[in-house]
C-alpha cells in the first residue's frame, strides 16, 4: 500500500513537469499567435513591402529565409553525412579520431555570433561572395554541421553489427553494406538530426547578420549572390529601428507566427520521410 | 564410401589480442556432408567456424595463425578477396537477421551484389530459394511485407534462403536453432539434412542431440582445443577421449 502511493507521488510529480514544460511552450505560441495573427492575411504572406516597411507584406523575407535554410542543408548534409561515415565505418579507432569526435562535438557549442564572425571574414571578404545568400547559406551550414554529424554518427552507430555481417557475409562490399544496408537503416536518425538543425538554422540570427540579411532590399533575391531579408533578422529590426514602433510590433509577431509555421513545414517533410523510411524498417 | 575435402584447417591458432582462443587446431570438412562441432559456452566452435569466411577480421586486434583452405586455396592470402570467399561460404547466424526490408528484397539483396540484374531471373531464383527453405508456402502471398513481421523461426529461414539464393559451395550455420522453439528447430534441422545434398556443411550447436541427429563429422571443443575428432556415430557411441565421453553422457557442460 506504501509503495503504491509513493510511486503514484512519482508519477503525479512527473506528470506536473510534463504539464509545466507544456504550458511554457503553449503560452509561447499563444502570445505570439494572439499578436500576430491580427496582421495575418494573403497580402501579407505574398506581396513586397513598402512605406517603410508598415504597409504590404513579407513574401521577400519569407523567401529569403526559405533559400538560406534550404542552401545550408544543401551544404551541410551531404558533408556532414560523408564526415560521419568516414568516421563511424572507415577511421580506424585511435586517440587522434576521437579527440575529432570531441572537438565536433565541441563546436556545436560555439556562440552562433562567433559562426557569423568566420563567416564574415572567409565568405564574405577572403573567398568574395559578398553580404549574400551563398555567404549566409554557408556560414550557417557550418553552424549545422556538427549537429548534423553528431546525430548521424549515433544513427550509424546504432546499426546493429549482425545486419552488417549479413550483408558481407553474403559477398556484399564494404561500401554496398554501407549504402544498401546501413544508410537506410540509419536514415530515420539522420533525419532527426537534420529536422533539429533546419529549426536552428532557420531561426538563428547571429549568423546571417554580417553574412546575408539587409533590413530592406528591393523586391526578391535575383541570385546566390544578392543580398537578402530574412524572418529572425526582419523580426530584430522592426522591433529596434524604423519610425513606426507600434505598427512595426504587430508585424515581428506576425513574422514570428510566419517563422514558426515556416520551420513547421520544413521539418514537416523531412518528419513525413522519417515516417516513410521506418514503416519500412518494420 | 569416398569423401571429397570441401574446407580445411590446418594447424590454426586464433587470439583476441593477447588471448588465445584457438590452439593448433585441424579439422577437415567434406563436401556433401553435416560437421557439427560441439563443447560447452565459450570453447571457441563459434570463433572456428568465422574462419570459414573470414568474419573474425570484422574484429579488431585478432591474430590468425595457420591457415583455413577452400578447395585448397588458402582463403586468407594476400591474393585472395574476401568477398570472394563468402560468395563461396555462405552464413547462418545465431540471431536470425534478416534486413529491414520486405521478403523479396532480403533475398534478391545477394543477387544485386553479385552483379545479376536480369528480374525475370531474380524472381525465378526468390522463388526457388524460398521454397528450397521450405518457407515459399508461407510467404507467397505476402512478398513485399517486412521481413521483420515474420516470427523467428519464419525469420531465420528466410535468412537460410537468403544464403541459397548466391549460390554458395559450403554454409556456415552459427547456432541457427539458438533462440528458436522446438517445431521450428525441427523444420531447420530437417532442411539441413536436405541441403547437404548439394553443399558441405558446418553446424555450431550447444545441442548435443541436435548434433546427433543431423551430422556426420563431430568435433568436440574443449577451451580453444579440438579434443576429438570423427564420425559423429562413433563419437556418440564411442569416444576415445575421456573429456569428450564425460560432455556427451552429460557430466559437464
Amino acid at each position: 500500500m506504501k509503495k503504491e502511493f509513493s510511486q503514484n507521488l512519482g508519477f503525479f510529480g512527473l506528470f506536473l513537469c510534463m504539464v509545466t514544460t507544456l504550458l511554457v511552450l503553449g503560452s509561447i505560441i499563444y502570445f505570439i499567435a494572439v499578436r500576430g495573427f491580427g496582421v495575418l492575411n494573403w497580402n501579407f504572406l505574398t506581396q513586397v513591402p513598402y512605406s517603410a516597411m508598415t504597409k504590404g507584406g513579407i513574401a521577400p523575407v519569407i523567401v529569403g529565409t526559405f533559400y538560406i535554410t534550404l542552401g545550408a542543408i544543401i551544404f551541410a548534409l551531404p558533408l556532414g553525412l560523408a564526415c560521419a561515415i568516414y568516421l563511424c565505418e572507415y577511421s580506424p579507432k585511435s586517440i587522434v579520431v576521437n579527440i575529432i569526435r570531441i572537438s565536433i562535438n565541441n563546436l556545436a557549442g560555439v556562440p552562433s555570433v562567433v559562426f557569423g564572425l568566420f563567416g564574415l571574414a572567409v565568405f564574405v571578404k577572403f573567398f568574395g561572395f559578398g553580404v549574400s545568400i551563398l555567404s549566409g547559406s554557408l556560414t550557417l551550414g557550418i553552424l549545422a554541421l556538427p549537429m548534423i554529424i553528431s546525430s548521424a554518427q549515433e544513427a550509424l552507430l546504432a546499426v546493429p553489427q549482425s545486419i552488417r555481417e549479413a550483408s558481407l557475409s553474403l559477398g556484399a562490399t564494404k561500401w554496398e553494406t554501407i549504402k544498401n544496408i546501413v544508410l537506410p537503416t540509419a536514415l530515420p536518425g539522420i533525419l532527426t538530426g537534420v529536422i533539429l538543425s533546419i529549426g536552428r538554422v532557420a531561426g538563428e540570427t547571429a549568423p546571417i547578420l554580417f553574412t546575408a540579411a539587409a533590413f530592406y532590399t528591393r523586391g526578391y533575391p535575383k541570385s546566390i549572390f544578392s543580398e537578402v531579408m530574412a524572418l529572425p533578422y526582419h523580426i530584430y529590426a522592426l522591433m529596434t529601428e524604423g519610425a513606426h514602433p507600434d505598427r512595426q510590433r504587430a508585424i515581428a509577431y506576425g513574422c514570428s507566427l510566419v517563422l514558426l509555421f515556416l520551420v513547421l513545414f520544413i521539418s514537416g517533410f523531412a518528419i513525413f520521410l522519417r515516417q516513410r523510411q521506418r514503416s519500412l524498417n518494420g | 564410401m569416398d569423401n571429397q575435402i570441401k574446407m580445411q584447417a590446418k594447424n590454426v591458432d586464433f587470439f583476441y589480442g593477447k588471448n588465445q582462443a584457438l590452439i593448433n587446431v585441424n579439422l577437415d570438412v567434406y563436401a556433401n556432408k553435416v560437421t557439427a562441432m560441439i563443447g560447452p559456452s565459450g570453447c571457441g566452435k563459434s570463433t572456428f567456424i568465422r574462419l570459414f569466411n573470414r568474419m573474425n577480421e570484422l574484429i579488431m586486434h585478432t591474430t590468425l595463425k595457420g591457415k583455413i583452405l577452400l578447395d585448397g586455396l588458402d582463403i586468407n592470402s594476400p591474393l585472395v578477396d574476401a568477398v570472394d570467399v563468402r560468395r563461396r561460404v555462405g552464413m547462418v547466424f545465431q540471431k536470425p537477421n534478416p534486413f529491414p526490408k520486405t521478403i523479396f528484397e532480403n533475398i534478391k539483396y545477394g543477387l544485386k551484389v553479385n552483379g545479376i540484374k536480369d528480374k525475370a531471373f531474380i524472381e525465378q531464383k526468390v522463388e526457388d530459394s524460398l521454397r528450397k527453405a521450405v518457407i515459399w508456402d508461407e510467404v507467397k502471398d505476402r512478398l513485399n511485407d517486412s521481413a521483420l513481421k515474420l516470427s523467428g523461426g519464419q525469420q531465420q529461414r528466410l535468412c537460410i534462403a537468403r544464403c541459397l539464393a548466391v549460390e554458395t559451395e559450403v554454409i556456415l550455420f552459427d547456432e541457427p536453432c539458438a533462440s528458436l522453439d522446438p517445431i521450428s528447430t525441427a523444420k531447420i534441422e530437417e532442411l539441413i539434412l536436405e541441403l547437404k545434398k548439394d553443399y558441405a556443411i558446418v553446424i555450431v550447436t550447444h545441442n548435443m542431440q541436435q548434433a546427433a541427429r543431423v551430422s556426420d563429422y563431430t568435433g568436440f571443443f574443449l577451451l580453444g582445443e579440438l579434443i576429438e575428432f570423427g564420425k559423429t556415430t562413433d563419437i556418440f557411441t564411442a569416444p576415445q577421449d575421456k573429456k569428450t565421453e564425460a560432455y556427451i553422457t552429460g557430466r559437464f557442460g
